[in-house]
């Protein structure tokens, strides 16, 4: 089936829920959908926490190993991010290398990480200009239905708060009985996103809703409900009017969403 | 490498000379290539970056084609020598997320629509960096594509916003984007309606909604000058049109 066809058919019916003040799952437009967050599930790993965003399904993975600091900061510890839209996930994915949407993804959750502060990097720090603990996030998505990017923000703070540095298995713990100590974690990101279909503003879009949407925007704050990261992208521009009303929805949201992270 | 500065604002004036609400200046250059179907070039401050636009052309591979409308593709491309520590030549992840955004901040003003089954094809070519290639490149696109003839609502004028020392500044330069607290690209279209937005640091919302007036206001002043720019390139093409036309009838008048 022609795709062009296909989502003006979607959009038509989501826009026409629309004017009635509808969506097609019954929510409210700036309802989120049931979540579920569990943690520890890979015992490998040495972070790990999976979250269920309604249908939306994904899992993240932490694996420490030393490694060597960049070389501008070489007293801190390395996060690198990457996500993977595996074929399995959804019939709009594809096998190979990642495409621009998981790169974008990928580089969004960890500016939030990055730049709300979360993880004290000085803490990993093992020999100056050396050896320093590299942090790999991994996520992998497994279902998509819609809003990857708030449910993978979600998992992988979810799973940083509960990640242990390996220190015993790299033998790199000072005396023999020391158990391997928690990653200093100090602040919780969390993205809020929203899509626009004209002049209504939809938060927690579906995968329909998705398609349909003219721009998306994801704002990431952190605990001190300051703004860490914003991402806007779709082929519509935004008002500034849409963007202030979006940052309001975000820093009110994500403070329910910490709740609930918090709770695990 | 460039050190962190004790101070970035010092009386009110920036360490490259400039108040908190002035943007570097800028030098705008259009078809400056002779096979692309429009360029332009621009300096801004340190950076030297190059746009050329291709099409409306047949789409390769043809899977791309779509039937109603034409496609966009976007390149944004770091040349090796453009950096102070050599860049490995090639797209990567950085690269490829800022053709992304770069591409659906101009295609909101393309009329896309008008081309089915065509692509129009930009490539972007950062000559030098100095902070800020991505929107210096949207600003060279955006008159790449008037100069190709490209149908448009209007242009795409792009700009940043920092924060240092706990302010504001509009078009951080290098260090100031290094070692400040906060970046903010924008772009918008002429009548203000904004096509890319990305943030990272730490930003109030307060503090957000002045960034984004602040960058507006920037966005104008280059609007301005990309106008000038393509004024001047087309009133050559028109001075030389009616100076042909003068001569001929000379010609025939001298017969």
């Amino acid at each position: 089936m022609n795709n062009d066809t296909m989502s003006q058919l979607k959009k038509d019916h989501i826009y026409n829920l629309m004017l009635e003040n509808k969506r097609a799952d019954g929510r409210k437009f700036e309802e989120y959908r049931e979540i579920e967050i569990k943690t520890d599930i890979i015992d490998k790993a040495e972070g790990s926490a999976s979250v269920k965003l309604g249908n939306t399904y994904l899992t993240a993975g932490i694996k420490i190993q030393p490694g060597e600091p960049f070389p501008d900061t070489p007293d801190e510890g390395v996060i690198i991010t990457n996500i993977e839209l595996p074929p399995m996930a959804s019939p709009n994915f594809e096998a190979g290398p990642p495409r621009e949407d998981a790169i974008e993804l990928a580089r969004v959750i960890d500016r939030g990480i990055r730049e709300s502060k979360a993880i004290d990097l000085k803490q990993l720090c093992i020999t100056p200009g050396e050896k320093v603990w590299i942090i790999f996030i991994d996520i992998h998505v497994l279902n998509d239905r819609g809003n990857i990017m708030d449910a993978a923000t979600l998992a992988t703070t979810a799973a940083l708060l509960k990640t242990k540095i390996p220190t015993q298995r790299y033998q790199l713990n000072t005396d023999e009985n020391e158990n391997d100590k928690r990653l200093p974690i100090r602040n919780l990101p969390i993205a809020t996103t929203a899509i626009t279909l004209e002049n209504t503003i939809i938060l927690d879009p579906t995968d329909e809703e998705e398609e349909v949407a003219g721009a998306k925007l994801t704002i990431i704050t952190n605990t001190n409900n300051t703004i860490s990261a914003i991402q806007k992208s779709g082929r519509e521009p935004l008002t500034t009017t849409q963007i202030k009303e979006i940052t309001r929805l975000a820093r009110e949201q994500s403070q329910k969403l910490r709740e609930k992270l918090l709770e695990v | 490498m460039a050190t962190k500065p004790e101070r970035f604002i010092t009386d009110g004036i920036r360490i490259d000379g400039r108040r908190p609400e002035e943007i570097r200046p800028i030098r705008i250059e259009v078809g400056v290539l002779d096979r692309a179907d429009g360029s332009c070039y621009i300096e801004h401050g340190l950076n030297k970056i190059l746009a050329a636009v291709y099409g409306p052309r047949e789409v390769h591979p043809r899977h791309m084609q779509r039937p109603t409308t034409a496609i966009v593709r976007f390149r944004y491309n770091m040349a090796s020598f453009s950096v102070e520590e050599r860049k490995r030549p090639g797209p990567d992840r950085r690269s490829t997320e800022v053709s992304k955004v770069s591409r659906e901040a101009l295609e909101p003003v393309i009329f896309r629509e008008n081309f089915p089954k065509a692509s129009i094809d930009v490539f972007v070519e950062v000559l030098q960096a100095d902070a800020g290639t991505r929107t210096v490149g949207i600003n060279a696109a955006s008159v790449a594509l008037a100069d190709a003839g490209i149908p448009m609502r209007g242009l795409v004028s792009a700009c940043a916003v920092g924060k240092v020392d706990g302010e504001l500044v509009l078009d951080p330069m290098k260090e100031e984007d290094n070692y400040g607290e906060a970046d903010m690209p924008l772009a918008m279209t002429q009548k203000g309606e904004i096509t890319l937005l990305q943030m990272d640091g730490n930003l109030t919302a307060e503090e957000l909604e002045r960034a984004i007036e602040m960058a507006q206001k920037g966005c104008r002043t280059i609007y301005e000058l990309q106008r000038d720019a393509l004024i001047e390139r087309y009133k050559k093409e028109i001075e030389k049109e009616e100076n042909n036309k003068e001569e001929e009838e000379e010609e025939e008048e001298n017969k």
